[in-house]
């Protein structure tokens, strides 16, 4: 055949991440079908401090750079450019999960839980996921990052790296939906 | 040449597979044993699923009968269709596809056999933990689900499925979930990378195309059951309100989850039996298959319009006008796609030169059989008729012309076909054609009369029925079908284990078949085709090889 084969680890994670974007459509579309009904206690708009939010979600999206600038690092082979932009990576990803714990347990504290309502469900379930996706990214960053700094960067399958930055891309690119949908919304509408 | 090795066989080093012995089954990464394995699970989970049935059929054959206790019979039922669905169909196609898809496209092995190993296992103790749920009856905890295979809240919901039966059978599909799906991704990666050279999509064989076809199923559809099985859940164990109408959730939300992952879910099992009638067809009509391209696309056309069909299960809720009409309008759409595939394979039969084998014969009955099916299908789309006959027998009857006239008919005449591929014995023909004969007969005494019951009025899922005047004939001749069906698989099942010890030695190519499957010893050595792949010139690359003067190529160049 005269064009090569597509890579199979990056067809392998493209078809992953279709299928968790499957997965996080139902969530989002579960959250949207609740967010339209009428319903009492409270909600996006008294709970959240989308501002707050904001900051982190910053955060996230500029993790998205980092680890865009981390693999064009690998790809010329500089390994300390590599590590760099890896740490910065967890770092800015860290940040996020930090803020996302902070806010939880403002809600919590105020009462605002998992069974309290249909927000409490919906807002929980779908931010949840998330921020489990964020925790294995940061556990897939991290293992790159280690191998980095012990030095066997050599070692590292090229498109391995570029199946952990995919999948981080996506995490970031589902959060900006989630952002639009649960932070904006409800200050514009 | 050390690295080639590894990067030809997707990180697997010979000396991994050359151990021998029942352990190399637990530990394979073979993607010719895994396919072996799920073969197996699925005919162990089809005797017990089917030992359900008949437990059901009993039941009912006489009016006001106590064979069976309401609950046992909602348990039964349950288990049965949860059962036949995603451990019985779904792992036999898988099975099959991966045995088969590396072997047909040329390729040492799948694209991830670890990953392979992983989604079986993942499927078969997801299997183990749903059948767990009987255990829970021991203590008074209620025993297994008791909801039907589609689980509709608030029934599934903590306040009326009490037991933990129910959460045995989220966790239990979470498993199998992440089985299927890692399969789905594995044949996906394994079709798009691993093909040989000259294998071009244009020439891939049909089954190939239909496993294609039904991974991007898979993929998109499988992670929507998760996530509703996920939220339900949450609001069995968190105390969430995504179903409950009590807290303001919504049940109907449910059924749209449920139903855009379980309508893709049909096509899923039956998209690879299409593939497999494809292959059986031409082969024993002595001609390639008619309309290659339209046998293919109509595959890919039936994909994406089964995602748009849901709520045609969703008729009696009341989604209003507009969402039936469009609903019916998109479900009587199908049909067209796969008309088009029964055209194809009869055209393809016209004027062959016919080898009626049992694998041909299961394959005519296929037609026929799932002809029915669909035609019942498309009546009931028409929203006044599903308002009439939805949650009927009629509706059993449907769903097994589709399922079993259509997918079994299918896998039965897969299974006669690479039988000597898989293990190097033929099956017996004789036996077979009793096999044959017993299945058609007793599937049609089953399940014919029941569409007849269904208009009758008798509900489905109802554990007796009061003496009314035809419905206990009509249930009796049922019940009789599925004794003669039951007789049919044992028949079957001893086929096999006398074929595997004594059966007649097959030799590489007994059919005259033309994919490259055939090309490899029967059964393949674990390398698959030690000697190199045969080239590929076209679609039929054996025959081209055995008719250098009357290839493909050259005869389409002389029809041009």
């Amino acid at each position: 055949m005269k064009h090569p084969m597509p890579d199979k680890t990056k067809v392998g994670v493209g078809l992953f991440i279709l299928s968790e974007a499957g997965f996080f459509a139902v969530l989002v579309i579960s959250y949207i079908y609740f967010y339209v009904l009428p319903s009492h206690g409270p909600g996006a708009a008294s709970s959240l401090n989308a501002v707050r939010t904001l900051f982190f979600s910053i955060c996230l999206f500029l993790s998205s750079a980092t680890i865009h600038m981390a693999g064009r690092s690998f790809r010329l082979g500089r390994s300390n450019a590599v590590s760099t932009w890896l740490a910065l990576t967890v770092l800015l990803g860290g940040v996020f999960i930090t803020g996302q714990a902070v806010e939880y347990r403002g809600l919590l504290v105020r009462g605002v839980t998992f069974s309290t309502n249909l927000f409490g469900t919906t807002f929980f379930t779908l931010t949840g996921f998330h921020g489990l996706h964020v925790l294995v990214g940061l556990c897939a960053l991290g293992t790159l990052l280690g191998a980095t700094i012990s030095g066997r960067l050599p070692n590292i399958n090229s498109s391995g790296f570029e199946a952990v930055s995919m999948y981080w891309h996506f995490v970031d690119a589902v959060w900006a939906v989630i952002f639009s949908v649960v932070y904006l919304w409800p200050l514009i509408g | 040449m050390k690295d080639a090795a590894i990067s030809d066989a997707g990180g697997l080093s010979f000396e991994q597979e050359a151990r021998e012995g029942w352990l190399s089954w637990v530990a394979s990464v073979d993607h010719k044993q895994i396919g072996i394995l799920y073969l197996w699970s699925s005919t162990i989970f089809f005797v017990v699923a089917g030992v359900l049935a008949l437990l059901m059929r009993i039941q009912l054959a006489r009016p006001e009968n106590h064979f069976l206790s309401p609950t046992m019979y909602n348990q039964i039922f349950t288990m049965h269709g949860t059962t036949m669905i995603f451990l019985v169909v779904v792992p036999a196609l898988i099975g099959f596809a991966n045995y088969l898809v590396p072997l047909m496209i040329g390729a040492r092995d799948v694209a991830f056999p670890r990953l392979n190993a992983l989604g079986f296992w993942a499927q078969a103790f997801g299997g183990v933990m749903l059948y767990f749920s009987f255990a829970t009856a021991g203590l008074n905890l209620g025993g297994a689900p008791a909801v039907g295979w589609f689980a509709y809240a608030p029934l599934s919901e903590a306040a009326y499925s009490y037991g933990p039966g129910v959460d045995y059978w989220i966790i239990g599909l979470l498993g199998i979930g992440v089985g299927t799906l890692t399969a789905g991704i594995n044949l996906i990666a394994t079709i798009v990378c691993l093909r040989t050279e000259g294998m071009t999509f244009g020439r891939l064989p049909l089954f190939v195309w239909m496993t294609l076809v039904t991974g991007f199923l898979i993929v998109l559809v499988i992670p929507v059951l998760n996530a509703g099985l996920v939220m339900l859940l949450f609001d069995r164990m968190l105390n969430a309100n995504f179903f409950r109408p009590s807290t303001g959730g919504s049940a109907v939300l449910w059924q749209h989850v449920f139903w855009t992952f379980g309508h893709p879910e049909v096509y899923i099992m039956v998209l690879p039996a299409f593939g497999m009638i494809s292959e059986v067809v031409p082969v024993f009509s002595g001609k390639p298959i008619y309309g290659y391209e339209f046998v293919a696309a109509s595959g890919v056309a039936i994909a994406f319009l089964s995602l748009a069909v849901w709520a045609h299960h969703m008729f009696a809720v009341g989604l209003g006008h507009p969402a039936d009409l469009f609903f019916a309008i998109s479900s009587m759409a199908i049909a067209v796609p796969t008309g088009v595939k029964i055209f194809n394979w009869t055209a393809t039969l016209y004027h062959g030169r016919l080898r009626f084998t049992t694998s041909m014969l299961f394959a005519l009955g296929f037609l026929a059989m799932f002809t029915i099916g669909g035609l019942s299908g498309v009546a009931f789309a028409a929203v006044p008729i599903d308002w009439q006959l939805t949650d009927s027998y009629f509706v059993v009857a449907h769903f097994h012309y589709v399922l079993f006239g259509g997918t079994a008919f299918g896998v039965f005449a897969g299974v006669y076909y690479w039988f000597p591929k898989i293990t190097g014995r033929m099956l017996s023909e004789r036996t077979g054609r009793l096999h044959f004969w017993l299945t058609f007969i007793g599937f049609n005494l089953t399940f014919m009369i029941q569409h007849v019951l269904g208009m009758y009025g008798m509900p489905r899922r109802v554990f007796t029925y009061p003496p009314l005047p035809g419905w206990e004939t009509m249930n009796m001749i049922s019940t009789i079908g599925a004794f003669v069906l039951a007789f049919a698989v044992l028949v079957f099942l001893v086929n096999v284990m006398v074929s595997l010890r004594s059966g007649e030695v097959a030799g590489d190519n007994p059919w005259n078949a033309w994919t490259l499957e055939w090309a490899s010893t029967s059964p393949p050595p674990p390398e698959n085709f030690p000697n190199g792949v045969p080239p590929v010139r076209g679609r039929r690359p054996l025959w081209d090889l055995a008719h250098p003067d009357r290839t493909d190529e050259t005869l389409m160049r002389l029809a041009e």
